[in-house]
């Protein structure tokens, strides 16, 4: 699929971010994103060209601009909703909820 | 970390989605919360780049473990138990007097995970996979990697199913130097392409 993913050759990118010793994972959502896609990948949830094809779908501007396990967040939100195990509006709901318990 | 520019500026709400939907996982029974422990500390703490060192200085100290290497990739590299996900279908390209190779994956962020590890940032961000194709001494300029005129880059675009590892020169100076040793100069970079082995002088 030809989309804002295929990125070779593109300009205007700006700079290289090369940081030494960067940690593994940047904060602790990253840890736990990173480990959750693992283990539904790893029960059957998903395949790598199903995933791929979820992250090509992202809005052009959402995809270049969020960090890169947001793209990973993105695509399991999919697969969830897409198995009925969440249904619409339920991940909303619980964000709602979690933001309401940390006021 | 908060204020880490490179986390993006959707970070706040999207550490707060990533929590809700591990609740709401977890709650339905779908996910074991000491698996994700388990998971994080194998990506943090075993499987990294220390594994592609080993099978560089292998390389390095036995020419027929070498030839193997850059024959079948991913026997040679499992023989030392190094295999999995992302690394199902491996290729090694020998870096030489006249060739230099780099890896990049221009669609996403594929990279040799039992070998190398989770990919750095910079890898999986725009700037370093539109440019590397078309401007490849000028991106290594940036990695401080002067490349000369005289030899050719070669720029590996990995996908879904193949990934690359690089296989760097040995450095100068190292005869005698055990394999153990030489691994420990081995960089990750110098298994991306972008970055050569330590020297002995700075390694010491």
């Amino acid at each position: 699929m030809n989309g804002i993913h295929d990125l070779g050759g593109k300009q205007g990118f700006g700079k290289i971010n090369i940081l030494q010793d960067e940690p593994i994972f940047r904060a602790e959502w990253e840890r736990r994103m990173f480990a959750m896609f693992i283990l539904t990948f790893a029960g059957g949830f998903f395949n790598v060209d199903k995933f791929r094809f979820a992250v090509e779908n992202m809005d052009p501007v959402h995809y270049l601009t969020s960090p890169y396990y947001e793209h990973w967040l993105h695509a399991l939100e999919q697969f969830a909703e897409e198995h009925g195990v969440l249904a619409p509006g339920e991940l909303d709901a619980k964000v709602a909820e979690l933001k309401k318990e940390a006021a | 970390m908060s204020d880490h520019h490179a986390e993006g500026r959707y970070t706040t709400d999207t550490a707060l989605r990533v929590k809700a939907i591990e609740s709401l996982l977890i709650e339905k029974n779908l996910l074991d919360p000491k698996a994700i422990e388990r998971i994080v500390d194998l990506y943090e703490n075993k499987i990294g780049p220390r594994n592609g060192a080993r099978v560089v200085a292998k390389a390095w100290t036995d020419p027929t473990y070498k030839k193997w290497l850059l024959e079948d990739g991913t026997k040679a590299i499992a023989s030392l138990g190094y295999s999995g996900v992302q690394g199902e279908d491996m290729v090694v390209v020998e870096n030489t007097a006249t060739v230099h190779n780099v890896l990049v994956c221009t669609l996403c962020s594929c990279y040799p995970w039992p070998t190398l590890g989770l990919p750095p940032n910079w890898y999986k961000e725009a700037p370093y996979r539109s440019r590397v194709v078309i401007d490849p001494r000028g991106v290594l300029k940036e990695f401080g990697v002067s490349i000369p005129s005289g030899v050719e880059v070669r720029v590996w675009d990995s996908n879904a199913d193949l990934r690359y590892m690089v296989l760097p020169m040995r450095p100068a100076g190292t005869e005698g130097m055990s394999e153990e040793q030489l691994a420990d100069l081995v960089t990750r970079d110098s298994m991306i392409g972008v970055g050569f082995p330590a020297t002995v002088a700075s390694a010491a």
